[in-house]
């Protein structure tokens, strides 16, 4: 089901009523809106899978003493929509804004979260920094970063002899993020950069011209600092021209549902930097089980698990300090869920940083061949796992204000 | 001969190939678009989607029932062209006597109808859609590596343009569609049946979208955004190649597939705004397009 703007004016008039209701029965409700791209290229990795798994959150903590209830919207990947529904949300009594895609959005979002002193739980953005620069005292930054994918696979690739790189980069924040961040563990490794081609986001479906143009530049790895569609048209493109035979292709930002696109034909050997997958152990799986039916028979991906984490852990914090004092106070809330440690199916025993950033274990997998496969949705082999620590940017690196040494 | 304008020969030699072959796909679809427009003065915004349904038909036909690209290549444009004669039938044939902009927003809108339902349906990720084993593999032509695949599609490509222009041009069907295009009311005194030429013509439009759609399914992601980036592009073809003007639209489609490739060897980022600025100079000084009669 999609809400446009107009069905999220239609959910807010109907919950100005519901708040009415709720204090005539005198039982509080905290209410989660996942904001997320409901109709775009991410809708897959986010959206109505992320919605299920903060309803899957819920149900599992089966409230006491509160209600709890889920709202969903769809940001459109615009920050101007993403804002105007944010401000609505949170002026008619949303206390928490959920998931969040696109970097422009979740930073806009995470300026509105901290004015109006509610929270914010983002799962779905990749900028690192929501944690770094424009960090917030009202923000969590829950599933992953382009921090942590550049030292998971980029790293990675660097220590297995891939020591030139050449990067396909979307000409955008997000594209320039990742090819900086991963540029750094490159050349921290002895390392070197032979070039890049920037290409028109989102206009561009062709990438075999630059293919042709990494090839040429002979260095040993191909970097790819984009996602989704545009990752998948490059592997396949590289794969045409016959590129993975001379060069490693690094896909910095992939995950399962990218695979599920690109068939594992074309997918075999690639390193891919994960939070979390649904056959990763006996509680990812018992999690798969409880939720699958409800997400349109697919596990969930990793955004969509953070969704699920992040809500889950909100809910601990909420009943800890009452109801009534966490909708007051989204500052409040976010430094209970700071001290209390968290732990869930998806991403076990973790903690949340001072600067927000969570921390939890991070996995390189291998993607499976066709052969080694038993099934849909049967596709990764787990490489390495980096601790919590390990993975994600030192606190003093990341230039956060709430971090004073 | 090593360099050219500092640029590695064989580089240039490759970009000037791969831009001869987005050109295919270019003059595939703004052949479909030229068509409609010539011959029905509907300016068909759904012709995306029907780009993109052609993929995904070729997909169900693999996974549904077993048929390989081959069957794809003829059955999914029969399956989409149907769906374009129903469309015809039901929607756009009440529309012929109202200005254009009618046609081009009820056009629009279905392409966004059509593209939700997918979504809704296939989800926005897209699915995976092998290179037949026949087409597989690489020629090495020394200045680069040539899959087999897009050679193939360059050439059905060129097949396809100049079958339709034959059959346009130079056969009895053809004089007859170009007849009702000037004075519809004279051809059906005649006694030919005009309405039904019109819905066959929009179902062939449709079809050749279907077409370009299975030739594209096994090099992009089978998607339902896939039609989106690539119309914008087309109908500029279209436009600077002169609305509804077949020959204008395959050869601007080629040309323009050139220009961009050259602009990705020497300014990337400015690749996709390259084929704006020529509609633009294009526009003020032939505002009819190359091939177009005022």
């Amino acid at each position: 089901m999609q809400i446009n703007r107009r069905g999220a004016l239609a959910a807010g008039a109907a919950l100005a009523a519901g708040a009415g209701a709720a204090r005539a029965q005198a039982r509080p409700t905290i209410r989660l809106g996942v904001l997320s791209d409901m109709s775009g290229p991410y809708r897959d990795a986010t959206g109505p899978g992320s919605v299920v798994m903060t309803q899957a959150a819920v149900a599992e903590f089966a409230a006491q003493g509160f209600q709890v209830e889920v709202l969903q919207a769809d940001h459109q990947n615009r920050p101007d929509v993403g804002a105007n529904l944010a401000r609505q949300w949170y002026d008619q009594g949303v206390d928490v804004i959920l998931d969040v895609p696109t970097s422009s959005v979740a930073l806009a979002i995470s300026g509105i979260a901290r004015e109006k002193n509610k929270v914010f739980l983002n799962s779905g953005a990749a900028t690192s920094d929501l944690t770094g620069p424009q960090c917030s005292p009202n923000t969590v930054h829950w599933t992953y970063d382009t921090y942590m994918l550049a030292k998971g696979t980029g790293a990675a690739i660097v220590r297995t002899g891939g020591d030139t790189w050449f990067f396909i980069t979307a000409d955008y924040a997000f594209g320039h993020a990742l090819q900086r961040d991963t540029t750094r563990f490159v050349e921290a490794a002895g390392g070197r950069v032979l070039g890049a081609a920037r290409y028109p986001f989102p206009a561009t479906t062709d990438f075999s011209a630059y293919v042709v143009q990494a090839r040429a530049s002979r260095a040993k790895v191909l970097g790819m600092a984009n996602a989704s569609t545009d990752t998948v048209n490059t592997i396949k493109a590289a794969r045409e021209f016959g590129l993975h035979r001379s060069m490693r292709l690094a896909a910095l930002l992939m995950g399962i549902v990218d695979v599920h696109a690109l068939g594992l034909d074309a997918g075999e050997g690639l390193l891919l930097t994960e939070s979390f997958y649904w056959d990763l152990n006996d509680r990812t799986r018992a999690l798969t089980r409880r939720v699958r039916a409800a997400n349109q028979n697919r596990p969930p991906a990793m955004v969509q698990a953070g969704c699920y984490g992040a809500a889950l852990h909100y809910l601990k914090a909420v009943a800890d300090m009452g109801p009534a004092a966490a909708k007051a106070d989204g500052r409040a809330v976010v430094a209970r869920m700071k001290a209390m440690p968290t732990d869930d199916d998806a991403f076990g025993p973790g903690r949340i940083r001072e600067d927000g950033r969570k921390l939890h274990p991070v996995y390189l997998f291998e993607v499976k061949g066709p052969r080694e496969s038993t099934g849909p949705w049967d596709y990764y082999k787990l490489a390495a796992t980096l601790s919590g620590e390990e993975a994600f940017r030192p606190l003093a690196e990341g230039n956060c204000p709430l971090v004073r040494s | 001969m090593d360099e050219i304008f500092g640029i590695p020969a064989p580089l240039l030699f490759g970009q000037l190939l791969l831009g001869l072959i987005n050109g295919a796909f270019y003059a595939l679809l703004s052949l479909g678009l030229a068509v409609i427009f010539g011959m029905l003065n509907v300016i068909n915004f759904t012709h995306g989607a029907q780009f993109m349904m052609g993929a995904f038909v070729a997909w169900m036909l693999l996974n549904w029932a077993g048929l390989g690209y081959w069957w794809a290549l003829l059955v999914a444009p029969l399956v989409v062209g149907l769906t374009g004669v129903i469309i015809e039938k039901t929607m756009i044939s009440r529309l012929y006597k109202l200005d254009h902009l009618y046609g081009l927003l009820l056009t629009f809108g279905v392409g966004l109808v059509i593209e939700g339902v997918f979504r809704n349906e296939f989800g926005s990720s897209g699915m995976p859609y092998r290179i037949p084993a026949e087409l597989q593999g690489s020629w090495d032509l020394g200045f680069m590596f040539m899959p087999i695949y897009r050679g193939w599609v360059v050439i059905v490509a060129i097949v396809a343009c100049l079958a339709t222009w034959l059959v346009i041009e130079k056969t009895k069907i053809g004089s007859y569609l170009r007849a009702a295009t000037e004075n519809p009311a004279l051809v059906q005194a005649f006694g030919i049946n005009v309405p039904r030429m019109m819905t066959l013509t929009y179902g062939a439009g449709v079809a050749l979208a279907a077409f370009a759609g299975v030739l594209a399914a096994p090099i992009y992601s089978v998607n339902p955004q896939m039609g989106a980036n690539l119309i914008i592009i087309v109908f500029a073809v279209v436009v600077i190649g002169g609305m509804g003007s077949i020959l204008g639209s395959v050869v601007t489609g080629f040309t323009l597939g050139v220009i961009e490739g050259l602009t990705k060897v020497f300014w990337p980022e400015a690749s996709s705004t390259v084929i704006f600025v020529v509609m633009a100079i294009v526009l003020l000084t032939r505002p009819a397009g190359l091939f177009g009669r005022a």
